[in-house]
């Protein structure tokens, strides 16, 4: 049988729209947005090892809206990775695969997360206010 | 972390056995309280001047933990974004290349990072 006509997988539009396949996908997708956010991670820390120039301006434009909308979606793929990746190890210990505990799971990943998120931002502006 | 059979057999298709997958969930371990340290870290520096937020990182437990966090960090993305690239780029040579350059690029941020939190810690 030559490579082309071996049997294939469904593809993703055959299965019913799951929470489950949700939750799959968006760990992969809130994993790659925290690998650009890195980024920011070692820019900051060079610029705090500057001489304080370049530290402000990035202050600036974190405080800028389009900074702290890039900042509320990383803090949101933080605590959603961070959930969901327990949600993964509790699997890989080999506990919680049935169904409805899947579920259950999958619905308190995404309140924690949300919660999390919402928490975060309100210590900061209190942070901010001091 | 892999049966005696595979042992005997060489480790698999991948010839790596279950090292990646280890490595992989180790780092994630150690994310978990470095993440939320970091979290809570950032949140009582928000608009605080660049001076206070140094000496800060300056302090040997919070230097200690910046260089942890970023080196876990590093190695848990570059094997995330790795299963991306392999699942999703199928040119064999574009896989390769990304692949390179995505791993070299991971090795000299994290190093970057590293570099900075010494720079501070020693107050260079």
């Amino acid at each position: 049988m030559t490579a082309s006509n071996r049997p294939l997988s469904p593809h993703l539009q055959i299965y019913r729209w799951q929470w489950t396949m949700t939750l799959s996908i968006l760990h992969r997708a809130t994993g790659v947005a925290l690998s650009v956010g890195a980024l920011l991670l070692v820019c900051w820390l060079l610029q705090l090892a500057g001489d304080g120039g370049g530290y402000r301006g990035l202050q600036d434009f974190l405080g800028s809206w389009f900074g702290r909308l890039l900042l509320f979606g990383w803090t949101f793929s933080l605590f959603f990775h961070l959930c969901n990746g327990i949600r993964h190890l509790v699997w890989d210990a080999g506990y919680g695969y049935e169904l409805d505990t899947a579920y259950a799971s999958a619905i308190a990943v995404v309140a924690a997360s949300g919660v999390l998120t919402v928490l975060a931002w309100i210590a900061g502006y209190m942070a901010m206010g001091n | 972390m892999s049966t005696p059979l595979a042992r005997v057999r060489g480790l698999g298709s991948a010839r790596s056995g279950a090292d990646h997958w280890w490595v992989q969930r180790l780092t994630a371990i150690a994310l978990v309280p470095l993440s939320l340290w970091f979290i809570w870290a950032v949140i009582a520096l928000t608009g605080e001047a660049h001076a206070t937020a140094r000496a800060w990182a300056a302090e040997p437990f919070n230097a200690v933990m910046l260089v942890v966090l970023v080196i876990a960090t590093f190695h848990h993305a570059q094997l995330g974004l790795q299963v991306v690239i392999e699942d999703y780029v199928h040119h064999e040579g574009a896989k390769i290349a990304s692949l390179v350059a995505m791993k070299f690029l991971s090795f000299v941020l994290a190093l970057a990072g590293v570099f900075a939190v010494v720079r501070i810690a020693l107050g260079s």
